[in-house]
C-alpha cells in the first residue's frame, strides 16, 4: 500500500497588512507560544489581518507532481513555506513523509567572497548533508553545475545564471523524497534547463513527490498530474491539470478585459496631425464587428481617418502587431508601410488579414500614418486590442499547420496524419 | 527511499509535549555541529579575505580602549584606586576579557539578523547559528588570549600553575555572554530597538564590573558591583591569568550553574520563537 508523501489537511494561515501591528502580533504570538497555547488563537482574524491561505487540503503520492498556480499574492509561497516548516499553520495539519528538499531560494546562503567549491560545502551542509556525504558527491555537483574553472573563483564574480546553476546542482544532489520547486524551471540557458528537467524526471522515476509553483502554464500542464489553483488563499480548483490551467487562463482573461476600454486614447494625436485616426474596429469574415476571434480566423482591421490639410504625396500606413510581452509578430507588409494613394477628406482604411494563426491571449495593434520621404509621423495610435479565443490550452504564440509522419530507414511502413 | 520518518506541522505549541521537544533540541544540536562549524568558517574567512588588517581587528579595539584608560589615569582626569597590579596590565587584561564577553553577547542577535534571508527560505537546524556564533567568539578569544600572554611575557609576569584554571574563566565569559545575547535575540529580531540599546546596556555593565578600575571598597557602588554577576567572572579570569589566588570561587560557580540552567530555557525559547519570527520577516 502506498501512502501519500504529502498530506495537507485543512490548513490556514493569516497575515497582517500593517507592519507595526504585525510585529506586535508577533510579540503576542511569541508569548502565547511560550505558555504552550495553540498558534493562531481562536481562529478569528485580528485587526488588519487576512487569510493568506484558507482551508487548503491536498495529498501528493510518490512520483506525483502537483502544480500550484494562482495570481500574485494568492498564497502559493505561503503554502510552500508552511510545507517546508518555516512557518506554523494557524490551523490544520501537515504531514511530510521523508526528506524534504526545497528549490526555492537557489543560492541563498552563498557567500560572495568564497569560491564556488567552498560554497558547495556550506550549501550542502545547510541542506543537511555531512562533510563526508558532500565529499562523495562533490564531483557530481561540480559536473552538474558546468562552471568549469570558475568553480574555484569567488561567487561574486559569477553571473546570476551561474549562481543559480550552482544552487540547483547542490539541491538536486541532496536526494530528497519530497521536492518543493518555486519558479526555478525558468532559470539558466536552454541546455541547463533541459538538464534540470531530466534530473527532475529521474527523481520522479525514483518516487519523489513534487510540488511545483509556476506562472508558466507550459511547465504546469507538462509536468503536473494535478493542479491546485489558489485564489486569495482559497482553493479555486483542485484536480485535473488541464482544466485547472484553462480555468486560470480564463480568469486572467476576464481580469484583463476589464481594463480594455481605456487602452487607446482617441482624443490624443501623436504626430503632426495632418492625418488623424479617429476610431478603429475589427470585423470578422462576415463583416460583423468583433472584439475577439478564434485562432486562425481571418480578420479585418478598419481604421477611420480624417485628413486636415492637402498632401503633396499620399501617406503610407504602417501597421504593427505585438503580444503581451511586446514581441513583434509583424511590422509592416512592405518596408516603411503601404502607400494608399490619394486620400479623400474622410474615410477608412481596411487592412485584411487572411488568417491570423495567433495563439496568445490577445494582440495589440499599432498603426501610424507617415510621410514616405521625410518620415514625418502624422498620427500614431497604439494598443488597439484584439482578443484571441484559444482553443484549449494550446501552447506557443502561433499555431502552425503541421503534418506529421514517420519514416523507417528501410522503406517498409509509413503513416501520415494531419494535425 | 528513506521515506520512513514523518514530519508533522500543526498549530500546537511544542511545549505541549516537552519531552519530545527536549529530544528534538538535542537531536538538532547534534545535527548542527558541522553546519555551525561551516558557517563560522565561512564568516571568518569571508571577513578576513576582504580585509587588509584581517585578524588584527580583533585586537585593535581593546588596545585602543587600553590606551584611552592609561591616558585618563596618567593625566589625572580619572583617579583610579590601587588595583594591586601595574595599571596598564590591569586595564589591558580587563578590556581583553571584556571584549570576549562582548563578542559572545553580540553574536546571537548579529548572526541571526544576518541569516534572515536564509532563515526565511531554508529549513535548517536553527541551533547551528548559535553554534556558529560560539565558534566565532572562541576564535577571536584565542587571538586575544595569545596577545594577553605575549603582553604578560613582555611585562615579566609569570602566572604559575593556577593558569590551568584560566580556560574556565574564558568559557564562562562566553557562556554568560551567549546566554544573555540569545535571550535578547527573539525580541531583537522583531524590533531593531533591542540591537540599538545593546551598546548602551553593555557600557553600563562595563562600568559596574571591575574592568578598567578596581572594585569599590564601600558604599552603594560596592553593592552594585557585588550584585553584578559578571564581576566574579572578570575577577576570576584575571586572577587566574595573573597567577593570583581567586577570592570569589563560590560566587563564580553559582553564576555558572545558574547560567547553564538559564541557557536551556533561553535555547528552548529561541527555538519556539523562530517560526513566529520568520513569519514576520519578509520572504
Amino acid at each position: 500500500m502506498t501512502e501519500p508523501l504529502v498530506k495537507v489537511d485543512g490548513i490556514s494561515k493569516k497575515f497582517c497588512r500593517n507592519l507595526k501591528r504585525s510585529l506586535w502580533y508577533g510579540v503576542k504570538d511569541l508569548g502565547n507560544e511560550l505558555v504552550g497555547r495553540r498558534h493562531g488563537g481562536n481562529g478569528k482574524l485580528r485587526r488588519d489581518e487576512f487569510w493568506a491561505v484558507k482551508d487548503v487540503q491536498f495529498e501528493v503520492m510518490p512520483g506525483e507532481c502537483i502544480g500550484l498556480i494562482g495570481h500574485n499574492g494568492a498564497g502559493k509561497t505561503t503554502l510552500l513555506r508552511m510545507l517546508n516548516g518555516l512557518i506554523k499553520p494557524d490551523s490544520g495539519r501537515i504531514e511530510m513523509r521523508g526528506r524534504v528538499g526545497a528549490l526555492i531560494a537557489l543560492g541563498a546562503g552563498f557567500n560572495p567572497v568564497l569560491t564556488g567549491r567552498e560554497n558547495i560545502y556550506i550549501s550542502a551542509a545547510v541542506h543537511g548533508l555531512t562533510k563526508k556525504q558532500t565529499d562523495a558527491k562533490i564531483d557530481d555537483i561540480v559536473e552538474f553545475a558546468e562552471l568549469g574553472e570558475f568553480i574555484d573563483a569567488p561567487v561574486q564574480s559569477y553571473s546570476s545564471g551561474m549562481a543559480v546553476r550552482l544552487g540547483f546542482a547542490v539541491a538536486v544532489n541532496t536526494e530528497p523524497d519530497i521536492l518543493l520547486l518555486d519558479e526555478v524551471l525558468a532559470v539558466g540557458d536552454m541546455a541547463f534547463q533541459t538538464k534540470c528537467l531530466n534530473a527532475i524526471a529521474e527523481f520522479r522515476r525514483r518516487g519523489t513527490a513534487f510540488i511545483l509553483v509556476s506562472h508558466n502554464m507550459h511547465s504546469i500542464s507538462r509536468y503536473a498530474d494535478q493542479v491546485l489553483y489558489l485564489e486569495k488563499g482559497h482553493i479555486a480548483h483542485i484536480g485535473d491539470s488541464l482544466q485547472g490551467v484553462e480555468r486560470y487562463l480564463a480568469d486572467m482573461h476576464q481580469a484583463d478585459r476589464g481594463v480594455e476600454s481605456g487602452l487607446t486614447d482617441w482624443s490624443l494625436v501623436h504626430g503632426s496631425g495632418k492625418v488623424v485616426f479617429t476610431r478603429a474596429r475589427f470585423r470578422n469574415a462576415s463583416g460583423d464587428q468583433v472584439t475577439a476571434i478564434e485562432t486562425g480566423e481571418p480578420v479585418t482591421l478598419e481604421i477611420d481617418y480624417e485628413r486636415y490639410v492637402e498632401l503633396d504625396e499620399p501617406p503610407v500606413l504602417d501597421v504593427g502587431i505585438r503580444d503581451r510581452e511586446g514581441i513583434v509578430y509583424q511590422g509592416t507588409s512592405e518596408s516603411g508601410g503601404m502607400s494608399l494613394g490619394k486620400l479623400s477628406r474622410k474615410g477608412c482604411f481596411r487592412v485584411n488579414f487572411e488568417e491570423l494563426p495567433l495563439n496568445s491571449d490577445y494582440v495589440d495593434f499599432a498603426f501610424a500614418a507617415l510621410d514616405r520621404s521625410t518620415n514625418e509621423v502624422m498620427d500614431w495610435k497604439r494598443h488597439v486590442r484584439l482578443w484571441i479565443n484559444r482553443r484549449g490550452a494550446q501552447l506557443g504564440r502561433i499555431r502552425l499547420h503541421v503534418t506529421w509522419s514517420v519514416h523507417a530507414s528501410e522503406v517498409e511502413l509509413s503513416s501520415e496524419q494531419p494535425s | 527511499m528513506s521515506g520512513s520518518f514523518i514530519t508533522v506541522y500543526t498549530p500546537d505549541s511544542s511545549l505541549a509535549s516537552p519531552l519530545r521537544m527536549v529530544r528534538m533540541m538535542f537531536r538538532d544540536l547534534a545535527a548542527s555541529r558541522s553546519l555551525g562549524w561551516r558557517l563560522a568558517v565561512r564568516e571568518l574567512s569571508a571577513q578576513y579575505r576582504q580585509s587588509l588588517f584581517g585578524f588584527l581587528w580583533a585586537l585593535i579595539i581593546p588596545l585602543a580602549n587600553t590606551v584611552v584608560w592609561i591616558f585618563l589615569s596618567r593625566s589625572g582626569i580619572v583617579r583610579v584606586a590601587d588595583t594591586g597590579l601595574p595599571y596598564p596590565v590591569y586595564v589591558f587584561v580587563g578590556t581583553m576579557l571584556w571584549g570576549i564577553f562582548m563578542d559572545a553577547l553580540n553574536a546571537p542577535l548579529q548572526i541571526t539578523t544576518v541569516a534572515k534571508p536564509m532563515l526565511a527560505k531554508i529549513n535548517f537546524p536553527r541551533e547551528s547559528l548559535v553554534l556558529a556564533g560560539i565558534y566565532q567568539t572562541l576564535f577571536s578569544a584565542a587571538i586575544k588570549v595569545a596577545l594577553i600572554f605575549a603582553a604578560l611575557v613582555l611585562m615579566g609576569i609569570r602566572p604559575g600553575w593556577i593558569l590551568l584554571l584560566f580556560p574556565f574563566g574564558i568559557l564562562s565569559l562566553i557562556l554568560v555572554g551567549t546566554t544573555i545575547g540569545l535571550l535578547l535575540t527573539p525580541l531583537g529580531i522583531l524590533y531593531t530597538d533591542v540591537g540599538r540599546a545593546m551598546p548602551l546596556l553593555a557600557q553600563f555593565l562595563m562600568y559596574t564590573t571591575p574592568v578598567v578600575f578596581p572594585m569599590p571598597k564601600s558604599g552603594w557602588a560596592a553593592v552594585l558591583f557585588q550584585c553584578n554577576p559578571l564581576t566574579p567572572l572578570i575577577l576570576a579570569a584575571r586572577d587566574w591569568i595573573m597567577g593570583l589566588p581567586n577570592t570569589c570561587l563560590g560566587y563564580f560557580l553559582a553564576v555558572n550553574l545558574a547560567t547553564v540552567a538559564l541557557l536551556l530555557i533561553v535555547w528552548a525559547v529561541y527555538r519556539l520563537a523562530m517560526p513566529i519570527l520568520i513569519e514576520r520577516m519578509s520572504a
